[in-house]
């Protein structure tokens, strides 16, 4: 029977092995994640948020509890806090890497990797270094390389958090855009609420160590969303709301 | 442009060669010394030209080489294989760093004798020797350069589901390759030190034998062909490393 959940999480405690009986990162966690729906946590540092991602990605085990997945091996696309680009790939060769891995013969990835290049607006970029990129160029190099092998999850650990306040506001419409059109089922951490609202259809507020789920929010902003807003009343109710969960 | 900045580097050196000849003649003509002692510009050229004709030095020069390619492909090949281990496992690197950090304090021209009593005088002795010598500097240069991969890379990898093979070869390999040739470049001129010492000690041929041989009949011209054929050994090893890095980086 298809699931309408792309994902489901069932009570998931993670605990780092410390000389004090342990660190209890998050504290039992459940919630659903819908087919293209774009997921937000937004949190304080030491909310677990990193450690609930890593898990998702495959990259961490938890010590209870378990996340399961609509499709049995999913594929996952993720950007970190830093781009995270080989120094020694070209652009277009940092992008088509998901490919290479799957063994995608050359031809078909290169075109691939151009759409993308075409996607994130890099034309032009294609043969730089990542050493000739400005940060939010990079970003926009990780978030292609993260979308190339149309992933079922694409997982975003505080994306822009590295960049400047401009260059960041600029690549939340981009992002936006991109997720208009290619409609992946999405999860983000953040601990701006600006960025969860523009962005997510759905905010879970993550409370401070452990990492336990405080409220979850529905954002009903009208799509595709602009700017200005974020200068609505309803933005700045929902705005409000978050701020008052985090404190 | 590069053309502009090389050419007069590239004359320069030249010069510098043309004048280290000329001082070189000076001296002979002043202090007047027999040729047995100091060989001018001249004789050394008249004994390569000689030596090159009669076929002695391309066979004794092809000995040395295969010796010197056998024992850096050997060398590099433990070198890097160990260093890769013991940079993905600091418990072996715990057992085994104390052996090799001690096989470092012990000069190779020490064992060198050993090797060649127990390897005999050919060509194996030779081999062992120079893989020795080239052995420690490409296997701190590996541990060093596997280990410089960035973290973050790895999570990257493991969340796009990357084999074992793949990690290595798509992101070990070219992430340390910086280092690792640092260290080959090392590798490559103590290469040719690691074949002489071993010809010296005992062989019937390669340029350690020319020398000796040179050596033992006063024939100090022969000497100084040696001694020029494998500087431009070592020069042209060391030159291939250089290209072959410029190759594989960006």
């Amino acid at each position: 029977m298809p699931s309408k959940f792309a994902l489901t999480v069932k009570n998931l405690s993670v605990v780092y092995p410390d000389n004090n009986g342990g660190l209890r990162a998050l504290d039992d966690i459940s919630f659903n994640v819908r087919h293209r729906e774009f997921l937000c946590f937004l949190g304080p540092s030491g909310s677990g948020k990193t450690t609930l991602l890593r898990v998702l990605a495959g990259l961490l085990n938890p010590s209870n509890g378990q996340a399961h997945f609509h499709h049995q091996h999913p594929k996952i696309g993720m950007v970190f806090q830093q781009a995270n680009l080989m120094a020694w790939r070209t652009v277009i060769e940092n992008i088509k890497l998901p490919l290479e891995l799957e063994g995608m013969d050359a031809a078909r990835s290169r075109a691939k990797a151009s759409e993308m290049i075409e996607l994130v607006g890099l034309n032009g970029f294609e043969d730089a270094l990542p050493r000739e990129l400005s940060g939010g160029m990079a970003q926009r190099v990780a978030i292609a390389r993260a979308l190339i092998h149309d992933p079922d999850l694409l997982l975003l650990d505080e994306p822009f958090a590295s960049l400047d306040a401009l260059t960041r506001e600029r690549m939340w419409n981009e992002l936006s855009q991109i997720w208009q059109t290619t409609k992946k089922t999405v999860i983000m951490v953040t601990h701006s609420i600006n960025e969860s609202l523009f962005l997510a259809d759905r905010v879970i507020v993550l409370t401070s160590r452990p990492g336990k789920i405080k409220i979850d929010v529905g954002v009903d902003l009208p799509r595709p969303r602009k700017e200005d807003i974020r200068y609505t009343p309803h933005f700045g109710k929902l705005a409000r709301t978050l701020r008052e969960t985090i404190k | 442009m590069p053309t502009s900045k090389h050419f007069p580097r590239s004359l320069l050196a030249i010069l510098s060669l043309m004048f280290a000849i000329f001082a070189w003649q000076i001296i002979v003509r002043l202090s007047g010394l027999p040729r047995f002692i100091l060989p001018a510009p001249y004789d050394v050229w008249m004994r390569l030209l000689k030596a090159l004709a009669d076929g002695s030095l391309l066979h004794h020069t092809s000995v040395t080489l295969i010796e010197i390619l056998l024992g850096l492909f050997a060398g590099v090949g433990f070198a890097t294989t160990l260093g890769y281990l013991l940079a993905k496992s600091p418990a072996l690197e715990k057992i085994l760093s104390p052996y090799l950090v001690a096989s470092q304090a012990i000069p190779v021209i020490a064992i060198a004798p050993l090797l060649v009593i127990w390897l005999g005088n050919g060509i194996l002795s030779k081999v062992v020797i120079c893989a020795l010598i080239v052995f420690f500097p490409v296997l701190v240069n590996t541990i060093v350069g596997v280990r410089a991969t960035p973290p973050a890379l790895y999570d990257l990898m493991r969340s796009l589901r990357a084999t074992r093979w793949q990690i290595l070869s798509k992101l070990e390999l070219p992430a340390s390759l910086p280092i690792l040739f640092g260290g080959l470049r090392i590798g490559a001129t103590l290469s040719v030190i690691g074949a002489i010492v071993g010809e010296l000690v005992d062989a019937q041929e390669g340029l350690g034998f020319l020398l000796q041989l040179g050596d033992f009949q006063y024939d100090t011209s022969m000497v100084f062909v040696a001694i020029f054929t494998l500087i431009t050994l070592a020069l042209s090893l060391y030159g291939a490393v250089v290209l072959l890095e410029r190759k594989f980086s960006k």
